[in-house]
């Protein structure tokens, strides 16, 4: 396990120029963008004085290569991102006082998914070309060309406005997480549902599962001993990078569902320019998203024996 | 992904030929080909009957939030415009952006990504570590905070939308150069004096057509999609001009009592999505018969 | 007279394609006694593997069909058995060896647990650990140190792997093992030393086997009966001597000529001219005439009759329905 060690150290510290570059391409997109943020903060009503001193006390007047420094500096040395210009909040407690609401729900849409996809994909390869198998398809296309916040309108309009059973919007109620959880699950479920059958309908291929059926063994054992065990390999893989679209995705159902999760600050956020919060907010997720692809990769590795060797030998 | 086709050189034409008909045969694919180009033409054509100013932006409060009827088709909306006619312009300009976008991100994608390829060393290390930081961040994510900083002009809308699906060009791309680069056909042409600038268009270009035409199709459907998005989030082409994602989320707080303010607006996205991923799965299997069965 | 391992006749196999059925087995007779040895040879696609497959039920349906025909094993009506029964034949009393070693052992699970897994299954009350230790006994038996048995597939070479696939084959002790060109992707040098290893186990364990292949070598080596096939029937069987001293079908003549000589290497090389039957074309004549050096016009209309030499050896020909009909002979 030692190479495995290496290995994980290996991409952590592959991180840093990562988030590096992406907080310094954001850094300066948000603040060479037009519009003045201490004007906005003033009010339409402000005198020049007044926002020249909100400059002054945000810092907004130094060069920006300084400002960068600094904002780098606090970074790494403080672990601190910086104040909201609004709230007198640093970004991180705003960031993870929201999160883990974001969590809850990411947990939930992963959970439908993965159960819904699995068997469904694995069907759908056996009985190939079966009702299950075009049904099954013919629902996923759909569902993966609609735009989730369509669908996200659409069970608010079935489940919420016409038969009232769900809320709307919010997290009161253990259940108000069900039509957010299932408005990006769908989709994900779709689109892995696919993955999952290609991939089965690969693997049966394999002369080793015949080898397996000359065995004796029940047709069961065969498919989901030997191929889904194969079969999972390349999902895996699919898996992480439809993960990263679908973070992408709930940005606009946490604002469809008003969740209060860390999606709707950032849109909060930009519509009041506050600034540290947009870069606070896109570098820490490009960080947990960077460290869930480095999860998906371990997990990858403990499925394939193959991929083990490699790294047990240390490469 | 690989490019497993083994590297054809001047037979386009029967390659051509030969991909049309195996895209013929697949009936999905020729259902979506059929709608876009329904949808294409429609939108092409809308000018031609439809008067801009007075049925798709005049506002006519007596008539607002009707539903569906013969004088209205999909009934009209908050502001009592005919939604029907609002989707039909609506087309012009998803597709526009949808096309736009496309092809200039997949023109300047492909060219970096053969550049990286075919240089190889620092120049391909630079080229892929700024696109890793660039594949780090989710797509949507990225067009809104460019829309938001940029403003919310069609053109950056066009270049928002279209940024975060750079990094697929340039890895198929590379990857198509990487392996055509080993070929021996290559050195026989720099033995007899070919250019860089000569091999790389003579017989790289032609080997990642395909893969590219592929995703170029998919990636104009996401484009669409996440346009929509933006403007649903209010960061879209401002009222009053007709866009879809910006109809659904003006519908939106009429829901409950007038949903087809929602329904007809997504409907006509999804059609369009759906018939651009028929479309690319179809070219997909057509070009590549061996990932067939 | 001993008995029979298997006995197939008259078998009939199709494939129903989008392009078209394909004939792959047409008619096929084969028959082997208990502890003996059958090379089943013929170029590829003549349907030898397909009546392999047959022998297990292992014919994906769709797109195979078993049109015609019986099967049997040690006595048993294979085509009429449950799919349960089948089962529990598969490992038990009959095994298969495919081609590629690469690609026939399950890369995610360890070669020890795919050993254990065949003994568990036909003896459900044998525990985990049990089935293990018996699986490091089969391993040292096919040459394998045994503290591999936690190693994958993608560890061991090409020649061991294909050891590891006959340790499975043979873990249960079947009566009969079917082994589909084994060393056929493997190197000259590995290959006999596979060969060595199953002689050695036929000869420990009594093991009957139906050895499919295209080159005669192997058919040399280790088989005690030939059966030639062209176009999904046998057009020739006989003992080792018959087929190999007494050729009497022109193919069969054909393949041999086609092998280069060791003791004239001068001579030219001696293809059959023309390529295999289409298996989704039937015609009414013998399969072998459009390429045959001695076919008559008779040959192209009919189908050649049975024709036999002795106990062992027959062939089916037009030909040799003239009393003095001969080969031109070997180079």
């Amino acid at each position: 396990m030692k190479g495995m060690a290496k290995y994980i150290l290996h991409r952590l510290v592959l991180l840093i120029p990562v988030v590096i570059g992406v907080s310094f391409l954001i850094f300066f997109i948000v603040n060479l963008a037009p519009g003045n943020p201490a004007q906005m903060i003033a009010g339409a009503e402000a005198s020049m004085e007044d926002i020249q001193r909100i400059e002054e006390e945000l810092g907004l007047n130094k060069n920006i290569f300084v400002r960068y420094f600094e904002f780098m500096r606090d970074f790494i040395l403080h672990g601190d991102l910086g104040t909201s210009y609004y709230s007198d909040k640093a970004v991180v407690t705003a960031y993870f006082e929201r999160f883990p609401a974001t969590l809850r729900l990411a947990a939930s849409f992963i959970i439908v998914a993965v159960a819904l996809s699995l068997p469904l994909g694995i069907l759908a390869a056996v009985k190939q070309y079966s009702i299950i198998d075009r049904l099954s398809s013919f629902v996923a296309l759909i569902a993966v060309s609609m735009p989730n916040f369509w669908l996200g309108i659409l069970l608010i309009l079935l489940f919420s406005e016409k038969l009232g059973w769900l809320p709307s919007g919010g997290d009161k109620y253990w259940y108000s997480i069900i039509l957010p959880a299932l408005t990006i699950g769908l989709q994900m479920m779709a689109l892995m549902t696919r993955m999952t059958r290609s991939s089965m309908l690969e693997v049966i291929r394999q002369d080793y599962v015949n080898t397996a059926r000359a065995k004796g063994l029940s047709e069961k054992i065969v498919i989901l001993k030997h191929a889904l065990r194969n079969a999972l390999i390349p999902i895996i893989t699919s898996a992480g990078s439809l993960f990263v679209d679908c973070v992408g995705g709930s940005v606009v159902t946490e604002t469809i569902f008003s969740w209060p999760g860390v999606g709707k600050l950032l849109v909060d956020s930009i519509s009041k320019r506050d600034l540290p919060m947009v870069i606070g907010f896109v570098t820490i997720t490009t960080i947990v998203i960077t460290i869930c692809n480095l999860g998906i990769d371990i997990i990858y590795a403990l499925v394939d024996p193959r991929i083990r060797s490699q790294y047990a030998s240390g490469k | 992904m690989s490019t497993n086709s083994k590297p054809q050189v001047g037979k386009k034409r029967s390659r051509a030929a030969e991909t049309w008909r195996r895209l013929k045969k697949n009936r999905n694919a020729m259902i979506g080909l059929s709608l876009i180009i329904i949808i294409i033409v429609v939108a092409l054509a809308a000018p031609l009957f439809i008067d801009y100013e007075t049925q798709v932006i005049n506002q006519n409060i007596a008539e607002r939030l009707q539903g569906p009827s013969l004088k209205h088709l999909f009934g009209t909306d908050n502001l009592g415009r005919d939604i029907f006619f609002r989707i039909l312009y609506g087309a012009r300009i998803s597709l526009l952006i949808g096309a736009v976008s496309c092809l200039i991100c997949c023109t300047t994608g492909v060219a970096l990504g053969a550049i990286a390829g075919f240089f190889g060393g620092k120049v391909d290390d630079i080229i892929m570590r700024c696109f890793d930081i660039l594949l780090a961040i989710p797509s949507t994510l990225m067009a809104i905070i460019l829309v938001a900083a940029f403003g919310t002009s069609l053109f950056n809308i066009i270049l928002a939308v279209g940024i975060p699906t750079l990094p697929q060009y340039v890895r198929i791309a590379r990857a198509s150069v990487l392996t055509i680069k080993q070929q021996e056909y290559v050195e026989a042409a720099r033995a007899i004096g070919a250019t860089n600038f000569q091999i790389i268009r003579t017989h790289i270009l032609p080997n990642c057509l395909a893969p590219v035409l592929v995703q170029a199709t998919l990636r104009v459907a996401t484009v669409i999609a996440d346009a929509a998005a933006l403007a649903f989030l209010g960061l879209g082409i401002p009222e009053p001009t007709p866009e879809w994602g910006g109809m659904l989320s003006a519908g939106r707080a009429f829901l409950r009592d007038y949903p087809h303010t929602v329904l007809f607006p997504g409907l006509a996205i999804m059609i369009t999505i759906l018939a651009l991923n028929l479309l690319g799965d179809g070219l997909r299997d057509a070009l590549d018969p061996k990932l067939k069965k | 007279m001993s008995e029979k391992i298997v006995e197939i006749k008259d078998l009939y196999v199709d494939y129903e394609t989008d392009d078209g059925i394909v004939h792959a087995v047409n008619g096929m007779n084969l028959s082997l006694e208990k502890g003996k040895s059958l090379g089943l040879v013929g170029e590829t696609g003549a349907g030898k593997t397909t009546t392999a497959l047959s022998i297990m039920r292992l014919i994906p349906d769709p797109p195979g069909v078993i049109k015609k025909g019986s099967i049997m094993v040690d006595g048993k009506d294979i085509l009429s058995m449950s799919i349960k029964e089948i089962r529990a034949l598969r490992g038990k009393y009959v095994s298969m060896i495919f081609q590629d070693p690469m690609t026939s052992l399950n890369p995610a699970i360890t070669v020890g647990e795919q050993i254990a897994e065949v003994l568990r299954e036909h003896d459900r009350k044998m525990s985990k650990s049990e089935s293990m230790k018996r699986a490091e006994e089969m391993l040292r038996t096919v040459g394998i140190a045994e503290d591999r048995i936690h190693d994958y597939a993608h560890q061991f070479s090409g020649g061991m792997r294909q050891r590891v696939v006959i340790a499975i084959a043979l873990a249960c002790n079947p009566q009969l093992l079917i082994a589909d060109e084994p060393t056929t992707a493997l190197d000259v040098t590995i290959q006999a030393q596979i060969l060595e290893t199953m002689k050695e186990l036929r000869k420990k364990f009594g093991t009957s086997l139906i050895m499919i292949t295209h080159d005669l070598g192997i058919v040399a080596e280790i088989c005690d009966e030939v059966s030639v096939v062209y176009g999904g029937r046998v057009v020739e069987h006989g003992t080792l001597e018959d087929v190999f001293n007494n050729t009497k079908h022109p193919y069969t003549e054909g393949l041999f000529n086609s092998l280069p000589n060791i003791n004239n290497r001068t001579a030219m090389l001696r293809p059959i001219p023309g390529l295999m039957l289409d298996p989704t074309e039937d015609p009414p004549g013998c399969p072998f005439a459009p390429r045959c050096a001695y076919a008559t016009s008779e040959c192209e209309k009919s189908k050649p009759p049975l024709i036999t030499f002795s106990d062992t050896h027959y062939v089916e020909c037009h030909r040799y329905k003239e009393p003095d009909f001969k080969l031109q002979g070997r180079d």
